[in-house]
């Protein structure tokens, strides 16, 4: 794939977002539908950007060489608003979000506290120096992983997460098989995501997920409890794909044309906050990649966090939110309808 | 102006103008045919590439390759659709040489 030769001079404000001819409320506000939050349930914090990998689909444009992560300071603050706050579940992600020294921490204090505590694991960061132990940690202390495999092929997951990243994918999830995660009916939740190879709507959860416990099972040997299926968002690196391949168009239509009215009660905006590695706050992770805080009356840090303001909030929306409300919708849990 | 336009497709419904009671009922069949059923939408998508691929139509590929990505398909079972139709293109046309054969036995010492 090959870059324009020649810059445009171009407007970054205008450019950093995805375009759509309707807007996001206004398509809501067609349904009959009001979007506002509920009870903040779940405290999803980003540590940071970096990653051990460079996805060409990631919207938090993570990578080995950012230097954007949480400090020691920061996490403490998480920990003592978990405490104050009774957050049901802490959602961890990055980047890789082991990779930051404060991680083991944040996950030890919140489980104490008794937060159900999900970890957005990329299964290949295991295998970092330092790492090894990760399957073992994960289980001493409870852990959900939610891990990105987007698809049983090595062909299609290697075109998204970088070459080789199949077979140490695979590598990982037998090591987190042989440490109790995945099976049937157990304690130890390993669940999976999909996410489209391309400009491309998922197909519906039941169906791919079945897919994958019948190839994974036969093909590997690999077993799961979930598969969750998530919709790539025109954010950052996904954005610069659908720029650079001339997609943008066409994917921000078909998200347009697949609003699903029913979608919008599920979403993740209504029963979640994020949490960016400075301690700002946002209605969602994808808000918090452009820059989208939560609504200026609210409390705009993790340390000033107050559950009655934000029950019941506005919803900071762009046209991005049509990945999340499109087909069956889409949430960090999935498909919502 | 190219007789096939890739907007068109999205403009199908515009076909639903003049008498848009058919369309509304060819619509409500096409839609209804997509369905899980006894078959799996996913087989159905492979179906409806392999015989866009029979009758030949820009249109038709362009929308049955997209449902085959998201009804969970994968290029090599696309691949093997598309050689099904293939095949029965290429056979059907085989077949007809018996026809030729027919003809010219028909007058031949």
């Amino acid at each position: 794939m090959t870059r324009a030769k020649a810059l445009p001079v171009v407007n970054h404000a205008e450019t950093s977002a995805a375009r759509s001819a309707v807007g996001f409320d206004e398509r809501v506000s067609a349904a009959g539908l009001t979007l506002r939050a509920g009870a903040v349930e779940t405290l999803q914090v980003n540590v940071g950007k970096l990653c051990n990998q460079a996805c060409r689909h990631c919207h938090v444009d993570a990578g080995p060489k950012r230097t954007e992560i949480m400090s020691e300071e920061t996490a403490a603050q998480i920990v003592e608003a978990v405490g104050r706050h009774g957050f049901k579940t802490l959602d961890i992600t990055g980047g890789a979000p082991e990779l930051n020294p404060s991680f083991r921490r944040l996950v030890a204090a919140s489980r104490a506290l008794g937060a159900h505590v999900i970890v957005r694991h990329n299964l290949t960061v295991m295998f970092e120096p330092g790492q090894e132990d990760l399957p073992e940690f994960f289980r001493a202390h409870g852990v959900e992983v939610v891990s990105s495999l987007p698809y049983f092929l090595a062909a299609q997951t290697d075109a998204q997460r970088g070459q080789g990243v199949f077979a140490k994918s695979l590598e990982a999830l037998r090591r987190l098989n042989e440490v109790g995660y995945g099976s049937e009916g157990g304690e130890l939740a390993l669940n999976l995501v999909y996410n489209p190879v391309g400009a491309f709507l998922p197909p519906a959860q039941g169906s791919i997920e079945a897919d994958f416990r019948r190839e994974l099972r036969t093909r590997y040997g690999i077993s799961f409890n979930h598969l969750y299926t998530i919709t790539n968002m025109p954010i950052k690196r996904f954005l610069d794909y659908l720029r650079r391949t001339g997609n943008e168009e066409r994917y921000m239509r078909k998200l347009v044309e697949a609003f699903n009215p029913q979608a919008v009660a599920g979403l993740m905006c209504r029963s979640l906050v994020s949490v960016d590695w400075t301690g700002r706050l946002y209605d969602c992770d994808f808000n918090q990649m452009l820059d989208l805080g939560v609504a200026p009356r609210l409390p705009q840090t993790i340390a000033e966090f107050d559950p009655r303001a934000f029950a019941g909030r506005e919803i900071v929306t762009a046209a991005h939110c049509f990945g999340c409300t499109a087909g069956a919708g889409s949430s960090c849990g999935g498909s919502v309808v | 102006m190219s007789y096939y336009e890739e907007d068109d497709l999205s403009r199908f419904a515009e076909m639903g103008k003049h008498r848009p009671d058919l369309f509304e009922k060819f619509m409500a069949w096409y839609e209804a045919c997509q369905e899980d059923g006894a078959l799996s939408r996913r087989e159905k998508a492979l179906i409806g590439l392999a015989v866009a691929h029979a009758l030949q139509c820009p249109y038709c590929i362009d929308a049955y390759a997209q449902s085959c990505l998201e009804s969970g398909s994968n290029m090599e079972q696309m691949t093997e659709a598309i050689h099904m139709a293939s095949a029965l293109r290429g056979g059907a046309a085989l077949i007809h040489g018996l026809q030729a054969h027919n003809s010219v036995n028909k007058v031949s010492m």
